[in-house]
């Protein structure tokens, strides 16, 4: 193997341009209006995009996945988003719910869950944070007691994303009181589909709904559907957490490299003071030069977090920053649109949506671990910092 | 694709980290520093030996005839021991005549340069001009010699050759061995510099004989990229030695009953260190990469690396000092120094500024 090499070998540059020829050939176009109608068009793409083999790129054959690399799994979260194709519906089971049952998951369950996942037949939500545990996601209360061969849930759940599309649940509960906080959870996964279990919809500063709050009152649950073991659900939901990172980052990163693109032709368009374009502006092209640096260290740090993975089999310190770094990154990329829009940033029916990236942006640094959380967690696992508790 | 080192590569930071590290311990750089020359004959030699004085001139003429990849991994250990030394100057020099060098001046300097026979420097900055890097007002005479003055010129006094920049991209070579003897136009005066570990020479030529190098814009250009990929990296090693000093001191540093490193606006300060180092550090290997394999992204990879590891540098070191306290900002503290090179590379062969600005150029904004 090469050194610090980032060109693809023959067979990474075939699979790309495999799937290239694939996406131009088989774009489904723009979503729909609607929440109910764009989510039947994602579950219809992905159906489409599992009859071709292109879903679970690196999960093993025997379960329906490609049997790839991951470097090509990474190629392919690059590709779908330059060719701006719809979201999969599936994305939470396809990113964490999957890998999860893989790693952690008997033989069995393995059968059951994985192909409906890949055919978005079964859709999947996730149950870890609550209204009183957040960043202390550990101190969750929501209880599981045994009753048999059953276990019997009550609590509640919070910022659960497609919660009313989902049949299945990746739910942390509290099996163990008496255990250390970290010791006592376990990881089930619950049909959602049970009077038992209420969802409603969350309204965010967007004006939108894209989450949940959960219900859950004495739902049932077999014992089979517990995955990894009774009170070690807490190293299975962190394990597949710091897995998915080096993944993700790849998409993200492509997303941030188009908006940017983008940004800086709305900067050459835009008139700014005195009438010149945006884009002559110094202090703006200082800011569009930051942030094409910024957006390159991404993408480097996701190749060298997969880099780090293909060789140790565990994520670098890379991974740990990835997620902090990009909402950052987006953060100030939609911060310097506004920037560009001018008075057009007091109005929000922009036909760029500038206006909503901006807003929606801001939750980036709070969705999947906050900010001061993955600084605790480079400070303490990467630095070696002593622990504040 | 692999963004990660071979093996080989690994064993030479390893021995690279190692040798630095027991060859440079803090008390022989603050030696150094104070120094005027700023190294011994015996330090040269020994990384004469290790081939480090031509990691990048070709086999032909006795040097290594390595990539980018290889020099950014040296200069990253460079940075981290903080080693006072003529290498970086002469690997300048080299870079500019393996890039754009007749093949007389080739011929001539090249092979006495890996053997540790002779060492070159880089004389950019114009007394009086702008400070771009490209921008030069030096013209020769109409008798062709050369009557000018240069600041900040990296170890000019223990050089034997100095290329000069120009007007319009032009270089020529400046034969210093003679100095003081057939050549009575070139005087050199130590600078006082804010970074001691790198010395710095004001160098005033007048009615100098001189050689143009032969080669076109692009190959000086592209010497230009490396060099800064050089001070990139550097600045890696820097920032990485900062963190790891403010990290340690943090753990080790009790106050109100507990390591100040257990409060979050002391270790999230640490993360941050750590964000702006790993970053500069992708950057410098994606621009040595670029530079030996993708000559067209090479300028913008390298000027990417240049601007935010110019910008990590200072801040991460400084941020170490803030986490030391009071002691950081004693002299008896080893923190300053690197505070020091850092800064002052930031501000060599372009600022973090002007490098972003030719990022905006290069990517068309």
């Amino acid at each position: 193997m090469r050194a610090v090499d980032l060109t693809l070998s023959p067979a990474e540059a075939a699979f790309r341009d495999e799937l290239r020829t694939w996406l131009e050939g088989n774009h489904p176009g723009r979503e729909p209006p609607g929440d109910e109608a764009a989510f039947e068009f994602r579950r219809a793409w992905q159906r489409k995009l599992n009859d071709a083999g292109w879903t679970g790129v690196s999960w093993p054959k025997e379960y329906g996945g490609r049997g790839a690399t991951l470097v090509e799994q990474a190629i392919f979260s690059e590709e779908v988003v330059r060719a701006r194709t719809p979201s999969m519906a599936n994305v939470l089971a396809l990113a964490m719910g999957g890998p999860t049952v893989i790693a952690h998951g008997t033989e069995e369950q393995r059968r059951r869950y994985l192909p409906p996942i890949l055919s978005a037949d079964e859709i999947w939500c996730q149950g870890f944070s609550e209204p009183g545990a957040g960043s202390d996601l550990a101190s969750l209360k929501t209880r599981a007691v045994r009753q048999g061969d059953e276990w019997v849930v009550t609590g509640q759940k919070v910022w659960t994303t497609f919660a009313h599309h989902a049949k299945w649940c990746m739910l942390l509960a509290r099996t163990d009181p008496d255990a250390p906080k970290h010791k006592g959870l376990t990881y089930f996964l619950m049909d959602m589909e049970q009077d038992a279990v209420q969802v409603r919809p969350l309204r965010q500063i967007t004006g939108e709904s894209e989450f949940n709050e959960l219900f859950i009152e004495e739902a049932r649950i077999p014992h089979g559907n517990i995955v990894g073991k009774e009170g070690e659900g807490w190293a299975v939901a962190i394990t597949t957490l710091m897995h998915e990172r080096a993944t993700l980052a790849f998409g993200l990163q492509v997303s941030v490299q188009i908006a940017l693109r983008e940004l800086i032709e709305s900067a050459r368009e835009a008139r700014g003071v005195n009438g010149r374009a945006a884009s002559e502006d110094p202090v703006v092209r200082q800011r569009l030069a930051q942030l094409l640096i910024e957006s390159e260290v991404l993408r480097l740090n996701a190749y060298r977090g997969l880099s780090a993975v293909m060789r140790g089999g565990v994520p670098g310190p890379e991974g740990s920053l990835g997620k902090w770094h990009w909402s950052e990154v987006n953060q100030s990329l939609t911060e310097v649109a506004m920037e560009i829009a001018g008075p057009r940033a007091m109005l929000s029916d922009s036909e760029s949506n500038w206006s909503y990236r901006f807003l929606r942006s801001r939750a980036n640094s709070i969705e999947g671990g906050t900010t001061e959380i993955l600084k605790n967690i480079v400070a303490e696992r990467v630095l070696g910092l002593p622990r504040m508790r | 694709m692999n963004f990660d080192f071979t093996d080989d590569q690994r064993a030479i930071k390893r021995t690279a980290r190692d040798f630095l590290g027991a060859r440079y311990p803090p008390a022989t750089v603050r030696a150094l520093a104070e120094d005027e020359r700023g190294f011994t004959d015996e330090q040269w030699q020994e990384l004469v030996e290790l081939g480090w004085a031509g990691v990048i001139v070709p086999e032909e003429h006795d040097g290594l005839g390595l990539g980018v990849v290889e020099l950014v991994v040296i200069a990253e250990e460079m940075g981290y021991a903080l080693a006072p030394s003529p290498w970086f100057s002469t690997t300048c020099a080299a870079l500019m005549l393996v890039a754009a060098g007749s093949d007389a001046q080739r011929e001539r300097w090249l092979g006495p340069v890996a053997r540790g026979e002779a060492r070159g420097t880089l004389a950019v900055w114009d007394e009086h001009s702008g400070w771009a890097p490209d921008h030069s007002e030096v013209e020769p005479g109409p008798d062709g010699k050369l009557t000018c003055v240069k600041i900040a010129v990296p170890d000019a006094a223990s050089a034997d050759f100095a290329i000069v920049s120009g007007a319009d991209g032009r270089h020529w070579l400046v034969d210093l061995s003679e100095r003081g003897v057939s050549s009575p136009g070139i005087t050199l005066a130590a600078e006082s510099a804010i970074d001691p570990t790198r010395k710095l020479f004001r160098m005033a030529l007048e009615g100098v004989a001189v050689e143009p190098l032969a080669a076109s814009l692009d190959a000086v250009a592209r010497a230009y990229a490396t060099i800064v990929t050089v001070l990139a990296a550097e600045n890696v090693g820097v920032a990485q030695r900062a963190m790891e000093m403010a990290v340690e001191y943090a753990k080790d540093r009790a106050q109100f009953d507990r390591p100040i490193g257990s409060y979050q606006a002391v270790s999230h300060r640490c993360a941050q260190m750590l964000l702006e180092v790993e970053g500069s550090r992708s950057l410098c290997y994606w621009a040595a990469w670029a530079l030996d394999n993708e000559p067209d992204s090479g300028p913008r990879a390298a000027s990417s690396a240049k601007a935010y590891a110019g910008d990590a540098g200072f801040r991460v070191a400084a941020s170490a000092l803030q986490v030391h306290g009071g002691i950081g900002f004693t002299y008896e503290h080893d923190l300053h120094f690197f505070l020091k090179r850092a800064h002052a590379n930031a501000h060599a062969f372009g600022d973090s500024r002007w490098h972003r600005d030719r990022v905006a150029d290069l990517a068309g904004v």
